[in-house]
C-alpha cells in the first residue's frame, strides 16, 4: 500500500510539473505569510516523526500528543493558507474573473489542490489518533502510523517544493 | 485447515449446494464459500471475479452504444445526400427536415471516441482481465483490497451513468471531439455541445479517473505483495506483467488528465483563463487573456499517449499467453517480451508531442519527439517478431481465442506500419487530421485491442462461467469481424492520403472529393455490417453463460495457475492451500515430458525425465 500511495503522488507531482511548463505570467510578489505557513508545516512534520518514534517505543501518551500536535499544526497551516488567499484577494490577485491572470489562478490551484490533499491527510490523522486512543497503535502495530507519517512527510515535502517553486518562478 | 480440506472441496465443487454436515463450520475460514445474499454476491460484491464480470458486461453494453453511434455517423458519411427520416424515432429532434443535425454529428463522433477509448477499451478491457486474472494467475485469494476494488467498479458505474445521461440532454452530449480541445470545449456559447453536455463529460471523466486510480493501486499492490510462494517476478505470466505495467501507466497518466480537466472546469465555470486568450465569439471580445490552448494539448496528450498503451498492453499480454498455449510452444523470448513491455511503458511518456507536430512547435523539438516516437517501433517489432516466432512450427490449435490472437498480431502489424509514417514530423504535417490517422489508430489500438478483448473472453470464458462459448459461432464472429475491419480501415488510408479531413460532416462541397464518394459508401457498408456481426458474439456470450458446453478444469491444457482451480472457482479461488509455483509459465512441449504441458505448480522432482541440466539441481 505504501508503494501505491507513493505512486499516486508521484503521479500528482508529475501532473504539477507539466502544469508548470506554462509561461505567460503576470509578475507579483508572493505574500510573506507563506513563509510562516511553510515553517508550520515543517514543524508539523517534526511532531509527526516524534509521534512515530514514540509509538515505536510504546510510549503511547507521547504518540497521542504528537499526533494531536500534528493535527493542530495541520489545521493551523490550512488556516494560514486561507488567510494568504484573503491577502492575495486584497492585493487584487484573483482566481477568476476579468482581472485574473493565469499566474494568479495557478497559485490558487496549486495551493488549493495541495490544501485538498492536506485535508485528506488530516482525516487520515484523525483515524490514526482514534486508533491510538483505542491502544491500537504501538510497536507491534506500526502500519497505520507508519503510513500516515509517510503521507504527512510527503505533503510537507510537496509544499516545500511548491513554495520554492513559486518563490523562484513567480 | 488440512482437516477441513475435503469438506471445502465439496462445498466448492457442489456449486453452492451446502451439505448439512458441514454447514456449521462454513464461516471458519476466509477462503470458504459463505452464504451470501443476492446483493452482496452479484451487486456489491468484493470478489474480484464478480467485479471482473461486472466490468465485462458494462463494457459490452458500452461497446454496443459506441458501435451504434459509429453506425449513425457512418450513415451520414456514406450517404451525405440522403434523408434519414427513418431515424427520427431513435434520434428525435436531431433529425431536422430529414437531415442529421451537424452539431449532433460532432457529438456522435465525440461520444464514440470517448466511449470506445475510455469506457470499453480501458475499463472494459483492463477492468475485466486485470481483475479476473491477477489474483488467479499469481495465486492470491483476492485483490489486496476487495473493498477498493468494489469502489473502483462503482465509481466506473456512476461515471457511466452520467456519461449515458449526457447522451439524452437537450443541448446534446459533448461535441468538441474526444480530445475536448479548448477553446471549443471551454466556451458554452461556441456550440450547444459545450454546454451541459461538456459539464457532464468532465464530471463523468473525473469519476472515471478515480475509478482507474482505485483499480490501478489495487492491481499494483496485489502483484507486488500477494504472489504465491515461488512466484518470482521472473515467473509471472506475461499477462500479469502487462496488467502490472498498464496499471503503473494509468497511475502516472490519469492524474494529468484530471488536472487538465480541473483547469478546464475552472475555465468553464469560474472565469479563469488557463486555456483562453484573446477570443472573439459572435463579434464579442471575451475578457480572458494570458491563457494557452496549447497547454491543454500538452496536458491532454501527456495522458493521451500513455492511454493508447494502457489500451493495447493488456491485449498484448493476453495474446502472448493465448498464442503460446495454442501453439503448444513456450513463448519465444520471454525476457525480451518483458523488456519490450518495459521499454514501451517508459517511451510512452516521452512521445506525447507527436500528436502536436502542427501546433507550431519548434522544429528541433519536433525532431526530438519524432526520434523518440520512432524508437517505439523497436520494442513493438521485438514483440511482433516474438509472436511470429512463437507460432513458427508450433502445433497450432485454431480455437476462436487463437484466431482472434492471430488477428490481433495481423492488425497490430498493419496499423503499426502506418505509425512509422505518421511518426515522421514531415509526413505528419501532410497527413495530420486526415482519415489516414483515423485508419492508423483504429487498426493499431482500436481494432487490435478489441481483438485482444475477444481473444481473452473466448479463452477465459470457461473459467468465468464454467462453460465454453460456442466455437462455431466464434469462427463466424471472427471471420466477419476480421474481414470487416480490414474492409473498413484499408480503404480509409486511401481516403486519408487523398486529403479527407476527419470530423467533417460531409464533403459534398468539395469537387476533389467527389470521386471518393463510392469508397466512403463502401466503408460505411462494411462498418455497419461489421458492427452487426458483433451481435453474433453478444448472443453467443449470453446464451453460453446458461447453455454452453460444460468446461473441464483445464480445457486448454494450459500451464498457468488459474487452471488449477475448480471449474468455477469460489470465494478465495482455491478450496485448499494455494499452490506453490516451481517453474516458469511456458513449459509447453518440453522434450522428454510425459504431457505436452507442465503446469507451474508441478515441482521439478516430478518431471525428472524432462528436466534440463540446470533444473536437475532444483529437483
Amino acid at each position: 500500500m505504501m508503494v501505491s500511495i507513493t505512486m499516486i503522488f508521484a503521479a500528482y507531482t508529475s501532473a504539477y510539473i507539466v502544469r508548470r511548463e506554462e509561461g505567460n505570467w503576470l509578475e507579483f510578489d508572493l505574500p510573506t505569510g507563506f513563509l510562516i505557513t511553510t515553517c508550520i508545516i515543517v514543524v508539523s512534520s517534526a511532531t509527526m516523526q516524534w509521534a512515530w518514534f514514540a509509538a515505536r517505543k510504546d510510549e503511547i501518551n507521547q504518540a497521542r500528543t504528537g499526533l494531536l500536535l500534528t493535527f493542530l499544526l495541520g489545521v493551523a497551516f490550512l488556516a494560514g493558507q486561507w488567510t494568504m488567499w484573503g491577502q492575495l484577494v486584497d492585493s487584487r490577485i484573483f482566481f477568476g474573473g476579468t482581472d485574473a491572470n493565469p499566474s494568479g489562478s495557478f497559485l490558487y490551484v496549486l495551493t488549493g489542490v495541495h490544501g485538498f490533499h492536506l485535508i485528506t491527510g488530516l482525516i487520515f490523522l484523525l483515524v490514526v489518533l482514534r486508533k491510538s486512543f483505542n491502544y491500537q497503535v504501538h510497536s507491534r502495530q506500526m502500519l497505520s502510523i507508519g503510513n500516515v507519517t509517510i503521507y504527512w512527510h510527503f505533503l510537507g515535502a510537496l509544499w516545500l517544493y511548491l513554495y520554492l517553486f513559486l518563490l523562484l518562478n513567480h | 485447515m488440512a482437516a477441513n480440506l475435503p469438506n471445502q472441496a465439496q462445498v466448492q465443487g457442489g456449486a453452492g449446494v451446502t451439505e448439512p454436515g458441514i454447514s456449521h463450520n462454513e464461516h471458519t475460514h476466509h477462503d470458504e464459500h459463505h452464504e451470501q445474499g443476492f446483493l452482496s454476491k452479484y451487486v456489491f460484491s468484493t470478489d474480484h471475479k464478480t467485479i471482473a464480470k461486472q466490468f465485462l458486461i458494462t463494457g459490452m453494453l458500452w461497446a454496443i452504444v459506441g458501435g451504434t453511434l459509429s453506425s449513425l455517423f457512418r450513415l451520414q458519411l456514406g450517404w451525405p445526400e440522403s434523408t434519414f427520416e427513418w431515424l427520427q424515432p431513435l434520434l428525435g429532434k436531431w433529425i431536422e427536415a430529414g437531415k442529421l443535425n451537424p452539431e449532433f454529428y460532432l457529438a456522435l463522433v465525440t461520444m464514440h471516441g470517448t466511449i470506445m477509448v475510455f469506457f470499453v477499451l480501458t475499463a472494459g478491457l483492463s477492468g475485466t482481465f486485470s481483475n479476473f486474472l491477477i489474483p488467479l494467475q499469481i495465486g492470491a485469494r483476492d485483490m489486496a483490497s476487495g473493498f477498493m476494488n468494489m469502489l473502483s467498479y462503482w465509481f466506473f458505474f456512476i461515471s457511466s451513468v452520467i456519461m449515458f445521461v449526457s447522451l439524452f440532454i437537450e443541448t446534446g452530449p459533448a461535441a468538441a471531439g474526444w480530445t475536448i480541445y479548448p477553446p471549443l470545449s471551454a466556451l458554452p456559447q461556441a456550440i450547444p455541445g459545450s454546454g451541459a453536455g461538456m459539464t457532464l463529460w468532465l464530471v463523468s471523466m473525473a469519476l472515471f479517473i478515480v475509478s482507474q486510480l482505485l483499480g490501478g493501486v489495487n492491481y499494483i499492490t496485489t502483484v507486488i505483495n500477494l504472489r504465491t510462494q515461488g512466484m518470482s517476478m521472473s515467473k509471472l505470466p506475461l499477462t500479469i506483467w502487462a496488467f502490472f505495467l498498464t496499471a503503473i501507466l494509468g497511475l502516472l497518466a490519469f492524474p494529468v488528465l484530471f488536472s487538465a480537466a480541473l483547469l478546464l472546469i475552472f475555465d468553464r465555470s469560474f472565469g479563469t483563463s488557463f486555456f483562453l486568450s484573446d477570443i472573439y465569439i459572435a463579434g464579442q471580445a471575451l475578457p480572458n487573456t494570458g491563457g494557452s490552448p496549447i497547454l491543454f494539448q500538452h496536458l491532454f496528450w501527456f495522458l493521451g499517449h500513455p492511454e493508447v498503451y494502457i489500451v493495447i498492453m493488456p491485449a498484448m499480454g493476453m495474446v502472448s499467453e493465448i498464442l503460446a498455449t495454442n501453439s503448444r510452444k513456450p513463448i519465444f523470448g520471454y525476457r525480451a517480451m518483458i523488456g519490450s513491455l518495459l521499454g514501451i511503458s517508459l517511451l510512452s511518456f516521452v512521445v506525447w508531442a507527436h500528436h502536436m507536430f502542427v501546433t507550431g512547435m519548434n522544429p528541433f523539438l519536433g525532431s526530438v519527439f519524432m526520434f523518440l516516437t520512432l524508437i517505439i517501433a523497436v520494442p513493438s517489432a521485438v514483440k511482433t517478431f516474438n509472436w511470429l516466432a512463437t507460432l513458427w512450427r508450433g502445433n497450432i490449435r485454431f480455437t476462436a481465442a487463437m484466431l482472434f490472437s492471430i488477428g490481433f498480431v495481423s492488425l497490430f502489424i498493419a496499423g503499426g506500419l502506418t505509425g512509422i509514417v505518421l511518426g515522421n514530423a514531415a509526413l505528419d504535417i501532410q497527413m495530420h487530421n486526415t482519415y489516414f490517422v483515423v485508419a492508423h489508430f483504429h487498426l493499431v489500438m482500436g481494432s487490435s485491442a478489441f481483438f485482444g478483448l475477444f481473444a481473452g473472453v473466448y479463452h477465459w470464458f470457461p473459467k468465468m462461467f464454467g462453460r465454453h462459448l460456442d466455437e462455431k459461432l466464434g469462427y463466424v464472429h471472427f471471420w466477419l469481424t476480421f474481414i470487416g475491419v480490414y474492409l473498413v480501415f484499408l480503404p480509409m488510408h486511401y481516403v486519408g492520403i487523398a486529403g479527407f479531413p476527419r470530423r467533417y460532416y460531409a464533403w459534398t462541397g468539395f469537387d476533389t472529393f467527389s470521386q471518393f464518394a463510392n469508397l466512403n459508401k463502401f466503408i460505411s457498408v462494411a462498418a455497419i455490417l461489421a458492427f452487426f456481426a458483433q451481435f453474433v458474439f453478444v448472443f453467443n456470450f449470453f446464451y453460453s453463460i446458461f447453455r454452453g458446453r460444460r468446461a473441464s478444469e483445464n480445457p486448454w491444457r494450459s500451464t498457468t495457475l488459474e487452471w488449477t482451480t475448480p471449474v468455477v472457482p469460489g470465494h478465495g479461488n482455491w478450496p485448499g492451500a494455494i499452490p506453490a509455483v516451481h517453474r516458469w509459465p511456458y513449459d509447453y512441449s518440453k522434450p522428454g515430458a510425459a504431457d505436452d504441458f507442465i503446469p507451474q505448480n508441478v515441482p521439478y522432482s516430478q518431471t525428472q525425465s524432462s528436466n534440463l541440466p540446470y533444473e536437475k539441481e532444483m529437483e
